[in-house]
C-alpha cells in the first residue's frame, strides 16, 4: 500500500487522483444531495436553510403540477423533430461536402461557426429577425405584400416550430461532423467500382453509401436525441417558455420551479427523475454504439 | 472524360447556399449593431454606420458590459487551465499507464455520463453549495460548475492524443533514468502540446457560451458573464436592439477567432462521444 502510494509506480495514481476528486466531491455526491433533496421540503428562513423530510411527498407536487405534462410532451416533440430534420440535412451537407475539392476548407470552417458561437447570441440573433415588428422576416413579407406575416416566436400555434428551425441552424452542423467521418471511413475502391460500374450519383449514395453508413447513423441519431434533450438556452432567449406553455420544456420547467417559484425539494425531485430517464437512456447508447463499433470490426 | 462540369457547378452553388444561410445570421446582427435605434424602426438595408451601441455597452452608465467581460476571461481562462491540468494528468495515466480495464473503463463512462446529462440536473446542488461555501455571485462558483461541464472533453480529447504517442519514447525516456513524472513531463507532453492547446482553446470557448450556470450561480454583475448580460437585455420590457446585437456581436468573437484556426484537433473536439467512422 505504502509502495502504491509513494513507491516507483506510484505516479499513475497521483495523476488520476485530482479527476477522481472532482469526480466524487462535484458529480457524485450532487447526485446524493439531489436524493436526499427530493424526499425534503426546503426552505430559506432568514438565509438560513430549513429543511423539512416529506417522504415522498413530492409524487403528490407532481401530480398537481400540470405544467409538468406539458413540458414532457413540448421536449418529445421538439426532439424528435430536430433528430429526424437533422438527420436528413446533415446527412445532405456531408454527402455534398465530401464531394468537393477545392471549397472544402471554407465549407468545412463556415458549417462548424454555429456549434462555436454562444447559443444565448443564436437566440439573439433569430430573435431579431423572428421581431414581429421591425424583423427580417415580417420587413420581407411585408414587402412581398403579405397582409398578416406570421407572429413567430409570439404565436402559440408558431412558437415550438421557430424554435425547431432555430435548433436546425444551430445543430445540423454536428450531424454533418459525424457523419462526414463516417463518409470519409467508406474504402475509396468500393465507390471506384460502383463508378466503374456505371452507377449515377445517385444510386450510389442509394445503394453504396446509405447501407455503409446506416450504424453510424443510427448511433449519432441515438447521440443527438441525448444531447437534444439538454435544450435550454435559446428557449430562454427567444420565448422563455411561452407564449403560455407551448415552448416549455424540461430544462425549462426545473429552471422555473427553482428560480421563480423557489422550490428548491421539487425542483431537486424533478432533477433526479430527468438524471435517471437519462440514465438509462445513455447507457442504452453506450450499449449500442459499442455493438456497432465491434460490428465496423 | 472526368466528371460532368455543370453538375460540380450545381454541387457548388448548392453549398454556397448553405455557407449564405449559416453566415446571414452573423451579419444580419454586425448590421444591426451598427444601426442606430430609428434605423433599426425603419428596418431599411441603407444606412450610416456608427459605432455608438458599442460605446453604449463599454462605457454607458446603465452598461456593466465590461464588467461581464472582465468576468468571463477570467472564468474562461481559469476554466481552461484547471481543465488542461487536470485533464492532460488524468488522461495520461488513464490511456498509458496500464489501469485495469474496468477502472480505466469506469472513469470514462462516468465522464460520458456527465456530459450528456442535462446540465440543469447539477443546478440545485450547486446552488446550495455556492450559498453555504459564500461564492455565491462571484465568478468562483461559475468556475466550479463550468471546470466540471468542460471535464469529459478535456479527458476523451487527450486521451486520443496520447494514444497516438509511440510506447517507445517513454521507455526510452525511462532507460535514461528518467521518473515517470519527468518522462511525462519532459517527453511527452511537448509531443502533444498543440493537441493540448487546441483542448484549451475549445474548453475556453466552452466556457465562454455557458449560459445556464452562470444564471442560477450569481446575481449582479459581481459574477455574471457576457451571455447572462445578453439574456437580460432581450428581458428587458424596452428591448435595446442595437445594443443587444453588438453584445451578441462581442460574445461570438472568440469563437469566430477559433474558426479562423480550424483544424482537425478542434472538429474532433466538437465530437465527443460519437463512435470513431
Amino acid at each position: 500500500m505504502v509502495d502504491r502510494l509513494f513507491g516507483a509506480g506510484s505516479f499513475k495514481l497521483w495523476a488520476l487522483l485530482p479527476l477522481l476528486v472532482v469526480l466524487v466531491i462535484f458529480t457524485l455526491l450532487p447526485i446524493l444531495q439531489l436524493l436526499q433533496m427530493s424526499v425534503s421540503e426546503l426552505e430559506f428562513v432568514e438565509g438560513e436553510l430549513v429543511s423539512e423530510f416529506i417522504g415522498l411527498g413530492q409524487l403528490d407536487n407532481l401530480a398537481k403540477d400540470p405544467i409538468a405534462g406539458i413540458a414532457l410532451k413540448n421536449t418529445l416533440v421538439f426532439v424528435v423533430a430536430v433528430v429526424l430534420i437533422e438527420t436528413v440535412t446533415g446527412f445532405c451537407l456531408a454527402v455534398a461536402i465530401s464531394r468537393t475539392k477545392t471549397l472544402a476548407i471554407l465549407y468545412r470552417s463556415v458549417v462548424i461557426i454555429p456549434l462555436l458561437i454562444p447559443p444565448v447570441a443564436i437566440g439573439t440573433m433569430w430573435s431579431l429577425m423572428y421581431d414581429y415588428n421591425y424583423g427580417l422576416f415580417t420587413t420581407i413579407l411585408i414587402e412581398l405584400g403579405v397582409q398578416y406575416p406570421p407572429l413567430w416566436t409570439a404565436d402559440p400555434d408558431l412558437a415550438l416550430i421557430s424554435v425547431i428551425i432555430v435548433d436546425v441552424w444551430h445543430w445540423t452542423s454536428f450531424m454533418f461532423l459525424i457523419m462526414l467521418a463516417g463518409i470519409e471511413s467508406i474504402p475509396p475502391p468500393l465507390l471506384e467500382a460502383a463508378r466503374v460500374d456505371g452507377a449515377t450519383e445517385l444510386r450510389t449514395i442509394r445503394y453504396v453509401i446509405l447501407p455503409m453508413m446506416a450504424p453510424t447513423i443510427l448511433v449519432a441519431m441515438l447521440l443527438r436525441t441525448i444531447l437534444a434533450f439538454k435544450v435550454f438556452d435559446q428557449i430562454f432567449v427567444l420565448t422563455s417558455g411561452g407564449p403560455g406553455t407551448a415552448t416549455q420544456v424540461i430544462s425549462m420547467h426545473i429552471y422555473k420551479v427553482f428560480s421563480e417559484q423557489f422550490r428548491l425539494g421539487y425542483a431537486a425531485f424533478l432533477s433526479l427523475m430527468v438524471a435517471g430517464f437519462m440514465f438509462i437512456f445513455v447507457a442504452f447508447y453506450l450499449w449500442a454504439s459499442r455493438v456497432v463499433r465491434r460490428r465496423l470490426g | 472524360m472526368k466528371q460532368a462540369a455543370p453538375s460540380k457547378i450545381a454541387l457548388n452553388l448548392a453549398l454556397l447556399i448553405v455557407v449564405f444561410i449559416i453566415l446571414f445570421p452573423v451579419f444580419y446582427i454586425v448590421q444591426t449593431s451598427l444601426k442606430s435605434m430609428a434605423d433599426v424602426y425603419s428596418g431599411s438595408f441603407f444606412f450610416t454606420a456608427k459605432t455608438a451601441n458599442y460605446e453604449e455597452i463599454f462605457t454607458g452608465s446603465r452598461s456593466n458590459f465590461a464588467e461581464l467581460t472582465r468576468n468571463s476571461l477570467i472564468v474562461s481562462s481559469s476554466v481552461a487551465l484547471i481543465c488542461g491540468a487536470i485533464g492532460s494528468l488524468a488522461a495520461y495515466s488513464l490511456a498509458r499507464l496500464n489501469w485495469r480495464r474496468w477502472v480505466a473503463g469506469g472513469i470514462i463512462v462516468w465522464l460520458l455520463f456527465i456530459n450528456m446529462m442535462p446540465p440543469i440536473v447539477f443546478v440545485t446542488p450547486y446552488y446550495l453549495w455556492a450559498r453555504a461555501a459564500g461564492i455565491y455571485d462571484t465568478p468562483a462558483a461559475v468556475i466550479m460548475a463550468h471546470v466540471v461541464l468542460n471535464m469529459p472533453l478535456a479527458v476523451i480529447m487527450m486521451m486520443n492524443f496520447f494514444a497516438e504517442v509511440p510506447k517507445e519514447l517513454e521507455e526510452a525516456a525511462v532507460i535514461d533514468g528518467c521518473t515517470q513524472w519527468q518522462a511525462f513531463r519532459m517527453v511527452i507532453l511537448p509531443i502533444v502540446r498543440p493537441g493540448l492547446a487546441a483542448m484549451a482553446v475549445l474548453v475556453f470557448v466552452f466556457s465562454w457560451k455557458e449560459f445556464l450556470f452562470s444564471l442560477s450561480l450569481t446575481t449582479t454583475s459581481a459574477g455574471r458573464t457576457i451571455p447572462v448580460g445578453i439574456a437580460n437585455f432581450v428581458q428587458e420590457f424596452n428591448i435595446r436592439y442595437g445594443e443587444m446585437a453588438a453584445g451578441s456581436f462581442v460574445a461570438m468573437i472568440p469563437a469566430l477567432i477559433l474558426v479562423l484556426l480550424a483544424q482537425r484537433h478542434i472538429i474532433k473536439g466538437l465530437t465527443v462521444g460519437a463512435i470513431k467512422g
